[in-house]
């Protein structure tokens, strides 16, 4: 599905990503575990096109889209989920959901799709009218996940869904996820919250300074002493 | 009766003003730049009415409706060649070319059109309205002024609050970024912005140019320079911003002119100005931006 190979990005002459190889298959929800600065967000910025890579590509289906436009890329089937949610906070919630679609012409399809990010998110629907910047944290969080469903994508880059909300609000977000990638939809989750972000994943990789150090199944890198020592807390 | 005769033309000065205004707060609020060359779209929408109307007796709402579409895709043209490529260079790299391209287009109009003031014919309307047996009189353009103003405001304001582009337009004004994950196409959302301010400029450039009916090369840049000044004033970035900066300072102008001193009318105006901004740095209905680390 996703394939990134020997990805290379700078930020001027610094470089942020040192060339790094992962790859998600269909159905899979990979991870990408690192510390802060390790390079997790601009890996994300890159696949979706927002930031161009220095060196190496990106796969999707195949397809080299490292210079494809990040309008485009969400067409193709990519649909990012940002850190910090960054929702539209003066446009309503539905608004937000419908931009999340903005892409796509079906408007049948897209009002089933609405109902159904309804469902999965019952408190969306009781604030559908509210703006989106009156919301709380995990609200938004809800709301920016179900406005990255809405384009259908095949492909869903969550970065760092958990940040700022309270354990049992993690909980349900990864429960969420779960769900939506049990209907179909292959995940690659950033997370620095390194158990949440094992325990769902099929794969994992670990990522620190712009390269990748190790990577396994989930489980795997669970149960291994090192990622205990350094992201599990001991 | 003499003061509302100074208030209702302040008033319509002031909404040719919030017309300039809006295609400043507009290419501000989504492109985030100040594009200096606006006032000289005025003057090329002046340009195109003058000639359509003079030199090819065109009727006068065609000689709009083409003023109107040169505006547009100049406007377009000029956003594609000079700023589209510094879409990632610092601010002060795209206000110095805005700045180029304000001198190139005066200039340019110079050479074609020559640097002598033409008078501008009255292709609308020259009668006027007699009010309270003749006590109050207000010219047609005058009304005509307000009531284009205010169909702009109602219009742009439904078009950027219920309609899908109009939506798109505000999620990049909020984030550009998250709305190109969205799948916003970030230039085209650039380009009709620039393609509406650039219209709107033309259609006040024949309201301007009938209100004063002078036309020369340099005709844009003090109005538009007032523009930018209202489009501050109210709030940069804001739309309902503009309408009230441009409005206010319309009749500030005015009646300083009526009432205090008419040499002095700017220097008012622009301490208005400068006292407002220093009360309320984002002018009267402009947000705080929250900037991101």
């Amino acid at each position: 599905m996703l394939k990134v190979n020997d990805l290379v990005v700078r930020y001027g002459v610094i470089e942020a990503i040192k060339g790094i190889s992962f790859e998600v298959n269909d159905g899979e929800i990979v991870t990408l575990i690192g510390a802060n600065g390790a390079g997790k967000t601009t890996t994300m910025h890159t696949i979706s096109g927002l930031l161009r890579p220095y060196s190496g590509t990106v796969e999707l289906d195949g397809v080299d889209i490292s210079k494809v436009a990040a309008h485009k890329i969400v067409e193709m089937g990519v649909a990012q989920c940002p850190e910090r949610r960054r929702i539209f906070a003066s446009q309503s919630v539905e608004d937000n959901l419908l931009l999340g679609a903005y892409t796509r012409n079906d408007k049948e399809e897209i009002q089933k799709d609405l109902r159904n990010v309804y469902k999965l998110f019952p408190r969306l629907e009781e604030r559908r009218k509210q703006p989106g910047g009156t919301l709380s944290g995990g609200e938004q969080q809800m709301l920016a996940m179900g406005r990255a469903l809405m384009s259908k994508p095949k492909i869903m880059l969550l970065d760092e869904p958990s940040m700022g909300l309270s354990p049992l609000l993690v909980k349900e977000i990864f429960s969420i996820i779960k769900e939506i990638n049990d209907n179909g939809t292959s995940i690659l989750l950033v997370e620095q919250n390194a158990k949440m972000a094992l325990s769902i994943a099929k794969r994992a990789y670990v990522i620190e300074t712009g390269r990748i150090v190790m990577s396994g199944t989930g489980e795997e890198l669970l149960n291994s002493e090192d990622i205990r020592k350094a992201y599990l807390g001991g | 009766m003499t003061f509302l005769t100074y208030l209702i033309s302040g008033l319509a000065l002031g909404s040719v003003y919030a017309i300039i205004a809006l295609g400043y707060t507009m290419v501000y609020g989504i492109a985030k730049m100040l594009n200096f060359a606006h006032g000289d779209i005025i003057m090329a929408g002046g340009y195109v009415a003058f000639y359509a109307f003079s030199k090819f007796g065109l009727p006068g709402y065609l000689c709009i409706i083409l003023s109107i579409i040169f505006s547009t895709i100049l406007g377009v043209i000029i956003e594609r060649l000079a700023y589209k490529p510094l879409r990632a260079a610092s601010s002060l790299s795209v206000l110095i070319t805005a700045i180029g391209v304000s001198y190139f287009l005066q200039n340019a109009a110079q050479l074609m059109f020559g640097s002598d003031t033409k008078i501008f014919p009255a292709m609308l309307t020259d009668g006027s309205l007699k009010l309270f047996n003749g006590q109050l009189t207000i010219s047609y353009l005058t009304i005509i002024t307000i009531v284009t103003c205010i169909i702009i405001m109602v219009g742009l304001t439904t078009f950027i609050n219920k309609t899908k582009i109009g939506k798109a337009m505000r999620a990049c004004a909020e984030d550009k970024g998250a709305a190109q994950l969205m799948g916003i196409n970030l230039n085209t959302t650039i380009s009709i912005t620039f393609a509406i301010g650039s219209g709107l400029a033309a259609i006040a450039a024949v309201l301007l140019c009938s209100t004063y009916p002078s036309l020369s090369p340099t005709l844009g840049s003090m109005p538009g320079i007032k523009a930018f000044t209202a489009a501050v004033f109210g709030g940069i970035g804001s739309i309902p911003g503009a309408l009230l900066g441009g409005i206010l300072l319309g009749i500030i102008e005015n009646l300083t002119k009526a009432y205090i001193s008419t040499q002095l009318s700017d220097a008012i105006v622009f301490t208005v100005l400068i006292v407002v901004l220093l009360i309320k740095p984002t002018g009267l209905l402009g947000k705080k931006e929250n900037v991101k680390v």
